[in-house]
Formats: C-alpha cells, structure tokens, sequence
C-alpha cells in the first residue's frame, strides 16, 4: 500500500443540508478509516452545531442547479421544506443519521469539533449556543495549528 | 495474494490484511491478530465486538459498518473507538477474519 493519509481537517461553511453533510460524511468516514479528523465550523456552517437551528437545517431550493428546478418555483413558499422532508426520509432509509445525531456521533468517533471565531463574533453568538460537543472557539490560526501535517477539506 | 502464519495456520490475506477465506479463521488466532493491530490486551468488550462482527456476516454476509455496531452490538461508538482506535469496523472485521465492511455511513 502507498501513502496513507493520517489527518484531514474539514471546514463546513455552509448552511443548507446539501452543504453540510458532504462535509460530515467526510469527516466521519475518515474515523472510520482510523484517520485523525478537526471538524471547523465557521459562517453558515455554524448552523449545523446551533442548538437552536441544527434540527431545522434546509435543503436550498433556489439557486442549486442541481435539483433541476427553475429558481423562481423553488423560492415559492414551502418548496425548500418538501423538499427537505423527502430528502431527509430518503437517508433516514440509508440510515443515515439526521444532523444533530450525526454531529454527535462524528464528536463520538474522536474528532474535534470548534467553531470559527470570526463568525462567532460575526453572528453575535456565544458558547451556549452550540451543543455540547463543540470543544472551543478557535481564531483561523489555531485552526490551521491543528490542521498542521494533514490535509484540508473545505466545503 | 500475500499468504501469513497466523497461530501456525497458513491464511490467504487481501494486500491490505483482510481474510480472503473468512472461513480460515479461528478463535485462537485473534490474540495474534489483535496484536498485529496494536492491541495488546483483549478486554471482554473487544471480544463482544469481535464475535458480534463474525456473526453479523455469517448471518447477513457482511460485516456492520460503524454506525450499525453501535446502534446493535451494545457498545457506544464513543466505547468501540476507544476500543479500536484504528477504526472499529474495519480493525474489528480483520481481527474477526471478515471483509472489510461496505458503506459509508
């Protein structure tokens, strides 16, 4: 075998479902492969480990060439929430957790979690209100101090 | 295929260490191969692992990915990692002599 990866530090700074679990399940398959993985949250991205938004993370609807829907339909109201509810039951039959579980199982597996201290400020958010995983926040400095050795994912 | 001497048997291994033919292994082979793994001392947890990991692919024909042991072998994805460090499912499934589990999740 060649060389093997041995840590990855993946940013998720976005904060839309189809965002935010590319990232995660990047994160969470590298555990499993043994790989050492930080997980920085920073932007929108904060979302994904707000207590107070985690469990309402949309799929975006307008502007994502990829649904192969005419923005001006997606921005009708209730769009983005139909099309978040199909999406989530179609993981949930792939048993894919829903993202407040998966945060916390990724956190589980011995990854680090921070959120970005530029966008904490930003945002006029504070500790208490993330969940309970989030280690720290932590400037892009440390960031890249943990990152140090590894590899990048930025999504 | 790289063949081993595991335990004093001779066993056909893929290039990256899985049982190509699950049904060489043996219990008594699993000290070895956990110490080929990093893993000194086998505690009853790795063993429940272990025999949770053989059964679910005799039963289902292959092996539970991380997310399915810990929602069904009775050990916490915080406790399996701590266990096996190196990644529970597929560290788990070499020990066992299974292939290396499919999925992503």
């Amino acid at each position: 075998m060649g060389e093997q990866i041995e840590k990855v530090s993946v940013v998720i700074s976005k904060g839309s479902l189809d965002g935010i679990y590319p990232g995660l399940i990047m994160a969470n398959g590298a555990r499993a492969e043994g790989i050492e993985v930080n997980m920085f949250f920073t932007f929108f991205g904060l979302d994904a480990i707000n207590k107070k938004r985690h469990e309402h993370i949309k799929m975006a609807s307008v502007g994502n060439p990829g649904i192969h829907l005419a923005t001006w339909l997606g921005g009708f109201p209730g769009v983005s929430s139909v099309m978040t509810k199909y999406m989530e039951k179609q993981m949930d039959k792939l048993d894919i957790p829903s993202l407040p579980e998966f945060v916390e199982m990724i956190a589980d597996t011995g990854a680090g979690m921070y959120a970005c201290k530029a966008s904490v400020d930003l945002f006029g958010l504070d500790p208490s209100d993330f969940v309970d995983q989030v280690e720290a926040i932590i400037t892009v400095g440390d960031f890249y101090e943990k990152a140090a050795g590894g590899q990048i994912i930025f999504t | 295929m790289p063949s081993k001497m595991i335990a004093g048997e001779d066993v056909e291994l893929t290039d990256d260490g899985f049982f190509v033919h699950p049904e060489q292994w043996k219990e008594d082979m699993v000290p070895d191969l956990a110490k080929e793994e990093g893993i000194d001392t086998l505690t009853d947890q790795h063993w429940q692992v272990i025999h949770f990991m053989r059964k679910e692919y005799l039963e289902k024909g292959e092996g539970p990915t991380v997310r399915v042991l810990g929602k069904t072998s009775g050990v916490s994805v915080k406790e399996l990692y701590q266990l096996f460090p190196k990644g529970p499912a597929k560290v788990a499934a070499k020990i066992a002599g299974i292939p290396k589990p499919i999925g992503c999740i």
